[in-house]
């Protein structure tokens, strides 16, 4: 059953139009991923989802009463700012230290429960904020580039967890990503953004069409073809190519 | 022995140090340094307002504290950082206030007195003043604490929690122009954001977690206070600038015994 659904949204910031008539819906139990250069309207997108932008047109339906779980890109997180991740995992959602403390060996760091927030390495810190995201149940996971930072590794490693995380919860995931040829293999469906949809679908079936290819290359150079080919594109008409996905 | 002046600005320094506390804090973990001082630029205007139309200047330095803090809120992330438009508007409203206490005909009025206060001349009126003030912005953070804190590390976080991270940072800037308004006659505006931020930075040598932050940093200002204002009376010197040098004495000294510690570590 549909958990969002998003029906011909535009978003634009002082008359720039970032995304202009998309359409999509995310199931639930599904994994989803945008793909798309920079300024294509990736981060509009999930802001819209969980509030943070109010849309120029369009609509945007969330299921009553749907948990989401959110994990940012990143923290602004001042070193002046003395918190523990104990403490941060409790800030939202209340729960025990021993809830907490397990959640935390779940994801990978068991006895950080006292460390410093600022003291956390790159890939310390995201597994802190996937486990917060996670602490709250959610039935829909949303990650704004949370592999940033990490190396390939890392980020397969990331990847093979949410992977794992939909099996056990059945939660569904929206993830922004920029490691193409690792979130292919882990997506049920990718969505091309570039202002608009661009294409979407399978992974195999979205890497072979013409669109994709003319944004972001064969695929042959994996993650590098993104920022050689981070042009914009052309269409004659941007409404016409997008298309509501169901 | 203290004398009866003594012992109001004792009370009216007490009452500043509790509540620029969390004040401070927040403004060190958003980065917020120059919001206080710009602020406090802006308040000036209406210092002069109210001089002009004969009302307490606390009155007018609100309420353009309150217009600066809303104005820089509403506008930020538009077209202009918030730094930029801090800088156009706290010297422009500093500026036309001191051209609109030169056009006051007949009325001589020592400007420098509200740039660096006078916590001596603290009257029982002010006293009432600047301990209301205290308790509605120590109020208010308590109120808004959590949602604060979280805006603070995320805005993105914030919204997907269900709070508005532009509501919860006008309610901090409105704090700030209340804290700014009613210590104006205390420290005076070019002191203020001394007050802030040296507290809640020699606290965080301190601190753990952020409410023991806050707690260090009102202990901090209580003993700068205290010293502060006994120094000033057996050496002569002006009260606030010696509250603040107190401060910064504990600061340094916080910060060596920190490198110390983790040097022996």
């Amino acid at each position: 059953m549909n958990l969002i659904t998003i029906d011909d949204l535009s978003i634009s910031y002082g008359g720039v139009t970032a995304l202009k008539n998309v359409s999509l819906t995310i199931n639930s139990g599904e994994i989803v991923t945008i793909v798309g250069p920079n300024g294509s309207g990736k981060t509009s997108l999930l802001k819209a989802i969980i509030g943070a932008v109010t849309p120029v047109a369009g609509e945007i339906q969330i299921k009553s009463g749907l948990k989401v779980g959110y994990v940012p890109q990143r923290l602004n997180l001042d070193p002046t700012l003395p918190i523990s991740v104990g403490r941060f995992m409790r800030l939202t959602e209340k729960i025990t230290k021993k809830m907490c403390a397990v959640a935390l060996e779940k994801a990978g760091l068991p006895k950080l429960m006292g460390k410093q927030m600022s003291q956390l390495s790159g890939g310390q810190l995201q597994r802190v904020l996937l486990a917060r995201a996670l602490l709250g149940s959610p039935q829909v996971l949303v990650l704004d580039e949370a592999t940033q930072g990490l190396d390939q590794p890392g980020a397969a490693n990331f990847y093979k967890q949410i992977e794992k995380l939909r099996e056990e919860t059945g939660c569904a995931v929206l993830m922004i990503s920029h490691d193409l040829h690792v979130v292919m293999s882990a997506s049920d469906r990718v969505i091309c953004l570039n202002g608009h949809i661009c294409c979407s679908g399978t992974p195999q079936s979205v890497v072979a069409t013409p669109e994709y290819q003319e944004l972001f290359g064969t695929g042959t150079d994996g993650a590098l073809a993104l920022y050689r080919h981070s042009h914009d594109h052309e269409h004659a008409s941007p409404t016409s190519n997008s298309e509501a996905i169901s | 022995m203290l004398d009866d002046f003594m012992i109001r600005a004792f009370v009216a320094g007490i009452g500043l140090a509790v509540v620029s506390a969390p004040l401070g804090c927040f403004v060190v973990w958003r980065r917020m340094a120059y919001f206080g001082e710009a602020t406090a630029h802006a308040a000036m205007l209406g210092v002069a307002l109210s001089l002009a139309i004969q009302t307490d200047v606390f009155i007018g330095a609100l309420i353009f504290a309150i217009i600066m803090a809303w104005i820089t809120t509403q506008l930020s992330g538009r077209n202009y950082a918030m730094d930029t438009l801090l800088g156009v508007f706290s010297h422009s409203f500093l500026a036309v206030g001191l051209v609109v206490v030169s056009f006051l005909t007949g009325v001589r009025i020592d400007l420098m007195a509200y740039l660096f206060g006078d916590i001596l001349a603290v009257s029982e009126f002010d006293l009432g003043v600047i301990w209301t003030g205290a308790v509605v912005v120590l109020g208010l953070i308590l109120w808004r604490w959590k949602p604060l804190f979280l805006s603070t590390f995320n805005e993105e976080l914030s919204y997907a929690s269900g709070f508005n991270p532009k509501r919860e940072q006008l309610f901090l800037t409105i704090g700030l122009g209340i804290t700014v308004a009613v210590s104006i006659k205390v420290v005076g505006v070019l002191l203020i954001t001394a007050m802030l931020i040296i507290p809640a930075a020699a606290a965080r040598n301190l601190a753990r977690d952020p409410e023991m932050m806050v707690f260090a940093a009102a202990i901090v200002s209580c003993i700068s206070v205290t010293i502060g204002l006994r120094g000033s009376y057996i050496f002569d010197t002006p009260p606030g600038p010696t509250i603040v040098c107190v401060t910064l004495f504990i600061f340094v000294v916080l910060n060596l015994v920190n490198s110390v510690r983790k040097l022996t570590l």
